[in-house]
């Protein structure tokens, strides 16, 4: 049995682990970190750590100016309200700026479940993707997030990671490697290149296995960075299956799917289906059930990979 | 290091003179920006920078100098040329604001002009870096200042208040606010437009030392920076009445020269008012 664990568990843990060492990590959060769990860090290191209040905007712009005076902020709080209500705060006071502050969001996509639509954040990746000089990375795992953060600490320039609320397999194992911007290749089948992010890496691999037992071999990618985009994998793994599904839990517009399709678009056109929410709302439910209800399961991603082989040139 | 000479009443009102005909100069050149905004400032501008701040325009990064945020990043002509005579940079740069390639962006870039500290031009965020800067040299115990210049337009931001309200929950003494109460803002008079006021109590009530003077009397500036630097406990706000173009009699008071730039003639007319 795979061992489930949010990725927002592994995410509090890293913090008191890497502030152990490193006292140049500072922490913020506003009013949730029972929620994001950075209230660990604070349990830990009460003097770095600052509950901003249910007032995100202000403290962006306080993480920014912790950042130019030589600290690494981690900024947290779910993604609807830390890149939705704090957007321009991100845009014009950090990135604009160009200053080191790392926003690490919880509470991403449908898989929230109860708390319905309004704190199910399905855009973040969208409104962190069109900021110019924003890094966005959305891990596969708990394994993973701790090494996306572990990553984060020393890397130059403002930088978003997309964490969620519910328990999700761990895939990755600790020696696997996590270089910001490079792409992991899971599984190689020269058929059909499915490429995922976040929970839906789990499902790509679900979908992989239902393919293989009809005799379709599937390529998996891990796109834990959405930006930079690992280019030069995806055209790789492009030109060896010539046809690709893209499978995220965020809408359609922005995201996983529109990256993809537009660097192939430009260089190597072929068939792209893409698995994601289509113009709606989240709602109430438990994750399970919503990600039926928004076609997020491995039987979509299969349908999707024959429909992608289906137009494929022959 | 960064102890500069103090200069009495008479040689600050000379420099502001000269920033004034900067603006000026800058403003008519470029074709774009808002002298309104930046005359109301200098005088603030020019006893903080020459009579406060802890600073070195050779080291612009140095880790213990003091910091100003200008939060009203229209206003930053002034700043600019309070910058380049301060030293930061060379005074024939602000021939260039404004112009493609110019180290002047029309709004304050961290990135292209020394002594700028944060990014900014977009209204309501410089408190909130401020705050920011504030704790950060509270961690590393370091003894510098923070200094952040609103506009009173610029209150009507809800984030403004989110910072005012955690800098004071904080007990940031180390943090000084310094409004540009100039009355006036794009489309009107602030009382007609979206009213901020009583401004000195909405401050007092978020708990802040609350300071009122006139934003072009030397004497109050300075004993009201040292009051902000003495007062132990919860930041500080300088409430500072000023004028909106303050130093070229047509431009004063008048809400259309809030973002329109002078003629040549016009130019001609106020340097023969600044000389």
């Amino acid at each position: 049995m795979t061992e489930m664990i949010a990725t927002r568990q592994a995410y509090g843990d890293a913090l008191v682990e890497f502030g152990e060492k490193n006292k140049a990590i500072v922490v913020l959060d506003a009013d949730l970190s029972k929620s994001t769990t950075t209230a660990k860090f604070g349990k830990k290191y009460p003097d770095r750590f600052f509950n901003m209040g249910i007032a995100e905007a202000n403290m962006i712009g306080t993480a920014a100016g912790l950042a130019t005076c030589g600290k690494i902020p981690f900024v947290s709080s779910f993604s609807i309200f830390a890149t939705g209500r704090a957007w321009e705060q991100i845009r014009n006071t950090v990135c604009y700026s160009g200053v080191n502050v790392r926003i690490v969001a919880t509470h991403s996509g449908v898989s929230v479940g109860p708390d319905g639509a309004s704190h199910q954040c399905i855009e973040d990746l969208s409104l962190m993707r069109t900021i110019p000089t924003m890094t966005v990375i959305e891990p596969c795992d708990a394994v993973e997030t701790r090494k996306s953060i572990m990553a984060s600490i020393d890397y130059k320039g403002p930088l978003y990671i997309r964490l969620g609320r519910a328990a999700v397999p761990v895939l990755t194992k600790k020696e696997d490697p996590f270089v910001i911007g490079k792409a992991n290749i899971l599984r190689t089948g020269n058929d059909i290149a499915i490429i995922a992010c976040g929970a839906l890496v789990a499902h790509a691999l679900t979908a992989a296995d239902i393919l293989q037992k009809e005799g379709i071999q599937a390529s998996v990618v891990n796109m834990h960075t959405l930006k930079p985009l690992d280019n030069a994998t995806l055209l790789e793994v492009a030109k060896r299956t010539k046809a690709v599904v893209t499978a995220e839990q965020h809408v359609l517009d922005g995201g996983l799917g529109s990256a993809v399709a537009s660097i192939l678009s430009r260089n190597y056109p072929l068939p792209v289906e893409m698995i994601g929410i289509d113009n709606r709302f989240g709602q109430s439910g438990d994750p399970d059930v919503l990600f039926k209800e928004y076609h997020l399961l491995p039987e979509d991603i299969v349908i999707a990979a024959k429909r992608a082989i289906g137009r494929k040139q022959l | 290091m960064g102890n500069l000479p103090q200069l009495d009443v008479k040689s600050l009102g000379e420099r502001a003179k000269v920033i004034r005909n900067h603006i000026i100069r800058m403003l008519a050149k470029s074709g774009s920006g808002h002298p309104g905004s930046s005359l109301s400032t200098v005088d603030l501008l020019v006893a903080l920078y020459y009579n406060k701040l802890r600073h070195n325009p050779q080291m612009p990064a140095w880790p213990d100098r003091d910091r100003f945020i200008l939060s009203k990043g229209h206003a930053c002509p002034a700043l600019y040329a309070v910058l380049a005579e301060r030293g930061y940079f060379e005074v024939s740069k602000l021939d260039t604001l404004r112009q493609f390639g110019s180290m002047l962006q029309g709004h304050p870039c961290m990135k292209t002009t020394p002594g700028i500290e944060i990014s900014g031009g977009s209204l309501g965020q410089g408190l909130s870096v401020g705050l920011g800067i504030a704790l950060a040299a509270r961690l590393d115990k370091k003894d510098y200042r923070t200094y952040v210049m609103l506009g009173d337009g610029e209150l009507e931001e809800g984030q403004i208040w989110e910072s005012a309200m955690a800098s004071s929950h904080f007990k940031m003494d180390n943090l000084c606010a310094i409004i540009d109460q100039n009355d006036l803002q794009i489309d009107g008079p602030i009382r007609d437009i979206m009213s901020p006021h009583p401004i000195p109590d909405k401050w007092n009530s978020f708990g802040w030392h609350t300071l009122e003077i006139d934003g072009h009397d030397y004497p109050s500036i300075m004993s009201a920076y040292n009051e902000a630097e003495n007062t132990k406990g919860r930041p500080t706000v300088i409430i500072a009445k000023t004028v909106k173009g303050k130093g070229v009699s047509f431009m004063e008071n008048q809400v259309d020269w809030h973002g329109k730039t002078p003629s040549k003639e016009e130019a001609e007319r106020a340097f023969a008012e600044l000389k």
